[in-house]
């Protein structure tokens, strides 16, 4: 089995548009949510949002391309070339050789709402125009990345819900391990436009409180109301650890393990059951004993029934305040479809620089996270190995385990 | 031909050459009356279909993707549309 090294990162985020900003935000605790007035006028029960500036790819791609792309796809371009500048993957490199994409992505809301108006409207499926399909389509982000970055190996979109980008992060470990691939770009992408998230609304899982908007997301929080929808993308290249090596390529963490399970029970409902056969199939690939965690970033997305179900999981698997805990979606939001690749970069920015972001927002256990070391404050701390954990509707679950680089 | 139709007819040229400059961002100067669309904006297969959208948008005709059998030239798509237009 070969070792697997991640070699590049990017990320396009509501605290920061680059590794730069967004480790200065998690340093800082500063959060990125807003009140969006849109959303209150269209009927929304919780105009609380991410926000995520649109890049401007003028500069960077040509008509065709820009054309193809969707809001997420935006995002996603954004956060992969940054990540393959990182790894130092140039274009002619790519090009000579079998680089693969694995990216997570569950919806594409706004293109198929747009072309069905339109279409409504008109009667003529023609005035959607060329870019409407490979802009619904779910595999938007695999099939546009793939064709402007010109790569030619695995290409395929993972839906999984809120645990789609860990899946692919998970996944492209595999395709590496087992020797199929020699370089996967994995990630994960969410749309955060007005349009996309209603249906999310309507089961009332969205924090109403709208007149403290950074102070709405409070994971593990004894008075939270709810999560925060929120969005981007991020970009984790994932590199078999000898090609890396002989390429010179840096060698920024190593991933040692990834679990998955299936709750088999309610569509929405967590178990604790699920992440526990999640969480001990991670430890047990990653051939780690719990005490070895040196940090986890967990799930949690400050809903109180996911809070508490992922603290019990949690303080079964790693027993009572034993290892720091903090939810970057504190300052995050939930960023759906994207976060599970997104808080494997935030853990990364957090392991080289050395510290903990800390949970914001949480300033009373309830009975649940009183049993966990929840990280407050920013915490100097060194991180040799972390976990980072995504659950999603359907009850799907994934977790990453990464740790520090060594020869 | 009177001298009110080809102030009409150059007002759908100035009218198409700007739709297409912006549609397929070329330089207006690109657009001459024997240049090929397709080298010019270079089309591929999935553009004649931003160019019908175009068309329908600006004349508001229907547009069979047949019609552009005979089109090459800037030329062709003026007379094509000034056939539509002033038929």
């Amino acid at each position: 089995m070969n070792r697997v090294a991640i070699t590049g990162l990017g990320i396009y985020s509501c605290i920061g548009k680059n590794r730069g900003e967004v480790r200065d935000s998690l340093y800082k605790g500063q959060s990125g949510i807003i009140f969006d007035p849109v959303r209150k006028e269209f009927g929304y029960r919780s105009a609380l949002t991410g926000f995520v500036d649109k890049p401007n790819l003028k500069e960077f791609l040509d008509r065709r391309s820009r054309l193809m792309l969707p809001e997420q796809g935006e995002y996603a371009y954004m956060a992969t070339l940054e990540a393959l500048q990182q790894a130092g993957l140039e274009q002619d490199f790519i090009a000579r050789q079998e680089v693969g994409i694995l990216y997570g992505n569950d919806s594409s809301a706004k293109p198929v709402i747009d072309a069905v108006d339109l279409m409504r409207l008109k009667k003529d499926t023609t005035l959607v125009g060329s870019a409407s399909v490979f802009q619904t389509l779910n595999s938007t982000v695999t099939m546009n990345l793939a064709t402007i970055f010109k790569l030619k190996g695995v290409n395929f979109t993972i839906s999984a819900a809120c645990a789609s980008g860990s899946h692919a992060v998970g996944l492209g470990y595999h395709f590496i391990k087992t020797g199929l691939q020699d370089i996967v770009v994995t990630g994960g992408a969410q749309e955060i436009n007005y349009l996309s998230m209603g249906t999310f609304d309507a089961l009332s899982a969205f924090s109403v409180r709208e007149s403290e908007p950074t102070r709405a997301s409070r994971p593990f929080d004894r008075d939270r109301d709810g999560l925060i929808p929120s969005g981007g993308a991020a970009t984790v290249i994932l590199e078999n650890w000898e090609t890396a090596r002989k390429r010179g390529a840096t060698i920024l963490g190593e991933v040692i393990g990834y679990g998955f399970s299936s709750n088999g029970e309610h569509i929405s409902n967590p178990t604790v059951e699920g992440p526990v056969r999640s969480l001990r199939r991670a430890l047990k690939d990653a051939g780690v004993d719990p005490g070895k965690i040196d940090y986890i970033n967990a799930h949690a997305t400050s809903t109180p029934a996911g809070d508490a179900s992922e603290a019990k999981a949690l303080a079964e698997v790693f027993g009572e305040k034993c290892v720091p805990i903090s939810s970057t979606k504190s300052m995050t939001g939930h960023e759906c479809w994207m976060a599970g690749a997104s808080e494997i970069v935030y853990c990364m920015l957090m392991m080289q620089e050395g510290f903990l972001a800390p949970n914001i927002n949480f300033e009373n256990p309830d009975e649940d996270s009183a049993k966990l070391d929840i990280v407050t404050e920013t915490r100097s701390k060194n991180i040799d190995v972390f976990l980072s954990n995504s659950f999603g509707f359907g009850g799907t679950n994934s977790s990453l385990i990464v740790q520090k680089p060594y020869n | 031909m009177s001298s009110l139709t080809t102030h009409t007819h150059q007002e759908i040229i100035t009218k198409i050459n700007d739709f297409l400059s912006e549609e397929f961002e070329v330089d207006p100067a690109r657009i001459t009356p024997d240049g090929t669309l397709k080298d010019v904006l270079e089309l591929d297969s999935l553009d004649y279909i931003d160019l019908v959208v175009v068309i329908e948008n600006n004349f508001a005709f229907k547009v069979k993707p047949e019609d552009f059998t005979g089109i090459h030239t800037f030329q062709d798509f003026y007379d094509y549309i000034i056939s539509k237009v002033h038929p």
